[in-house]
């Protein structure tokens, strides 16, 4: 007996064994222990040093990074050849990170790009620990120029926390592959805050809902951002400013496609509902964008997403002449002295284009009509276009300062000690020749503000299916199509002369039947009682 | 008076089965349309393609019925004085209690005016709907010829409000019009009729 129970322990512990091994085996299939790494002990004075560290035995890795647009912030376009990137597009958000930039560039995976003097071949100001720190405690400051503080610092200046420096070597021996908080540690965050840019990445999605996100629900598939935005050589997959508007190739098999998942037919193929659904579904994909049903709203996991900035209104004090910031119950800023007003919405309805993946930008110093909304980024499409389809996008819109006379978008220096800086002078003549200056251009001294609009593809936040949007969603007089022209879509449109011709047969007919009916009636009414 | 075997099984099926469908297309084609709401639009659009494609199978089997056993002859359209006649009857003899010009008989089923209602229902609405119905079904895939879903929808619409005209004239009609009271609808449903002895005209 004693010998039977002996057995079932030991059976039971070697059951045991192999499966922790096979789970720990899961999360960190690296074959390296970073930690026993002699080069790697420290101790580490700046985030360079680091660098420098990995960067002897990973030879190629900053070479490799020197290519890519999170190194660059420049990206020619393969369709439009613009030269887009950070570097040189312009927003309705902060408008452009020239002549601001250690407060852009905190986002920059390099160290000290602080000015136009930042030298892009630099190997040690590669930061590798922005996106292969697996302690999530690597934070550049927000105002380093893409440096931790290597100092305890406020932030906010002043009146803020204190943060305590990171533990550059705790941090080095713990490297690996990233995870969604090392993508969302900048990307989350752009425009200035949570949420703030893109409303379909804030931060709900460091750890998701399956209601927020489908694929990265941490209860279910739990996908990192790689997953589908497969990588190689530090590339990766996936671009908004050139995007795969339709993925003609089906499902992503090795060595007869791209290799890049960043499209939902790379694992969803283009006839992707099934046998068992509505033939009618995969009928739409060659006019209808997956992400159109399938990302009803976006903001949906709790956070608000930035979606009217109007800078025009910048710079008010309070009654007692203090600067002015008023928030809403949930705690955004509607009004904020620095940057104007602000519309802030949660679970918001996308707006849709006909989209073929060919969005043409307005760059740094490009001629602007005055004389309307202006679109900073201008989308291509249309109903005829076969390589088009209806796409979701989050519309941002809002009023920023641009010279009357040059009709030029301003470049607002915003962000800096020195007193031409906006947030400094609130002298927005000072702000604007500064900013344009500080991108070659000259300013006329004449400016005003102008309504803008830009279109960002909604892609994340893909809702489980059962959230899909339903067929009268669009199919009905006013629903989420009701913008687009053109074409002729079923519960949508009609021909009103036709409707009411036949209204007109219909009613008629019946009139006249009736009328033929009773007078029948009375006819042999008459006949009988003469 | 005597009892005529008028309609015969296969008639009432194609008759009652079509009368099912063309109401049930009707109502769903309109909620697709965006006029009524009943179902909900993705199931309306289901039932619709549903009945459609049984209709389109009925229809088949009745051009073949009729073209097999001649009852297409009962379509042809009669001579000109004829179609005045039951106009004048419809128009005035009905209300003077007139004996109804038209006597009716195994082979010759339909007075003047229906066989022009329903040799155009037939030859000109009929396939008004299906061609444009098989088009609306297949257009995803003729768009590469230059079809557009305008003129389509805007065909099948057209078809829509002449079949429910059609529909309120007949069931006016059969369901009023006969001697005895629901005589026309007994006899659809039984395949009997009784008819007058006497002899007066034919179609």
């Amino acid at each position: 007996m004693r010998l039977l129970a002996n057995l079932l322990i030991v059976i039971l512990a070697a059951g045991f064994s192999v499966q922790s091994w096979s789970s720990t085996a899961a999360q960190d299939p690296s074959t390296a222990d970073h930690s026993k790494f002699e080069q790697l002990q420290g101790p580490f004075a700046t985030g360079p040093d680091v660098t420098e560290a990995c960067l002897g035995c990973h030879t190629e890795a900053a070479k490799q990074l020197h290519k890519t647009s999170h190194w660059t912030w420049a990206f020619e376009n393969p369709v439009t050849g613009q030269m887009l990137g950070k570097k040189n597009v312009v927003n309705n958000f902060c408008v452009a990170a020239a002549s601001n930039w250690p407060r852009c560039t905190s986002c920059h995976i390099g160290f000290g790009w602080k000015d136009d003097t930042f030298d892009l071949t630099s190997e040690k100001n590669v930061d590798c620990l922005a996106c292969h720190d697996t302690t999530d405690t690597y934070k550049k400051f927000p105002t380093g120029a893409g440096h931790p503080n290597y100092e305890p610092k406020k932030w906010p200046p002043k009146k803020g926390k204190t943060r305590q420096p990171p533990d550059l070597v705790r941090i080095a021996q713990n490297v690996g592959t990233p995870d969604r908080d090392n993508c969302g540690n900048c990307h989350f965050y752009g425009g200035g805050g949570d949420g703030v840019k893109h409303g379909h990445l804030d931060s709900s999605m460091h750890k998701p809902t399956r209601d927020t996100d489908v694929h990265m629900d941490i209860d279910g598939l739990n996908f990192s951002c790689q997953t589908c935005h497969t990588t190689g050589g530090h590339e990766i997959a996936g671009s908004r400013y050139a995007t795969t508007a339709v993925d003609k190739e089906g499902i992503d098999v090795p060595g007869r496609t791209d290799n890049a998942r960043a499209t939902c037919v790379s694992c969803h193929d283009t006839a992707p509902h099934g046998a068992a659904a509505n033939s009618k579904l995969d009928e739409h994909v060659d006019k209808i964008a997956c992400e159109t049903c399938h990302i009803p709203t976006f903001a949906r996991g709790g956070r608000k997403t930035k979606t009217w900035w109007d800078w025009s209104t910048a710079g008010r004090k309070d009654q007692h002449g203090k600067p002015l910031v008023i928030k809403d119950p949930q705690g955004y800023d509607t009004y904020n002295f620095k940057k104007g007003d602000f519309r802030w919405e949660a679970n918001v309805a996308p707006e849709y284009r006909w989209y073929n993946g060919r969005i043409d930008f307005s760059t740094l110093g490009e001629k602007i009509d005055d004389t309307g909304v202006v679109s900073i980024n201008r989308l291509n499409g249309s109903y005829d276009d076969p390589d088009s389809r209806i796409w979701p996008f989050k519309v941002m819109r809002g009023r920023q300062p641009y010279d009357t006379v040059n009709k030029v978008l301003a470049v607002p220096h915003l962000f800096g000690k020195d007193s031409e800086a906006y947030w400094k002078s609130f002298d927005w003549g000072r702000a604007i020749k500064a900013g344009l200056a500080a991108t070659g251009q000259e300013f006329s001294g004449e400016y005003d503000f102008i309504e803008t609009e830009y279109f960002w593809p909604v892609t994340h936040m893909v809702a489980p299916k059962e959230e899909a949007l339903s067929c009268q969603s669009c199919h009905s007089r006013d629903g989420r199509m009701a913008e687009l022209k053109g074409f002729y879509m079923p519960g949508r449109d009609r021909f009103e002369w036709l409707d009411l011709g036949g209204a007109l047969v219909v009613l008629g007919t019946l009139g006249g039947v009736s009328l033929h009916g009773l007078a029948r009636l009375v006819a042999s009414r008459r006949r009988r009682n003469p | 008076m005597q009892r005529v075997y008028m309609y015969s099984r296969f008639l009432r099926l194609w008759h009652w089965l079509q009368a099912l469908l063309v109401i049930t297309l009707l109502l769903t084609g309109f909620e697709v349309h965006g006029t009524v709401q009943l179902f909900g639009y993705e199931e309306a659009a289901g039932y619709h393609r549903l009945a459609a494609w049984t209709l389109l199978g009925l229809w088949a089997l009745a051009w073949f019925w009729h073209l097999t056993t001649g009852e297409w002859k009962q379509y042809i359209p009669s001579p000109i004085d004829r179609i005045l006649a039951m106009m004048r009857y419809y128009g005035l003899g009905i209300f003077k209690g007139d004996p109804h010009p038209f006597h009716k008989d195994r082979w010759h089923r339909h007075n003047p005016l229906q066989r022009m209602a329903y040799l155009s229902l037939h030859i000109m609405i009929g396939p008004v709907i299906w061609i444009s119905g098989l088009a609306y079904i297949f257009y995803p895939y003729l768009a590469g010829y230059g079809l557009s879903l305008t003129p389509i929808a805007l065909l099948h619409t057209l078809g829509a409000f002449l079949m429910l005209a059609f529909l309120i004239v007949h069931l006016y009609l059969a369901l009023t019009t006969s001697d005895k009271p629901l005589g026309f609808l007994k006899g659809m449903i039984t395949g009997y009729e009784e008819i007058e002895d006497e002899k007066t005209t034919s179609a």
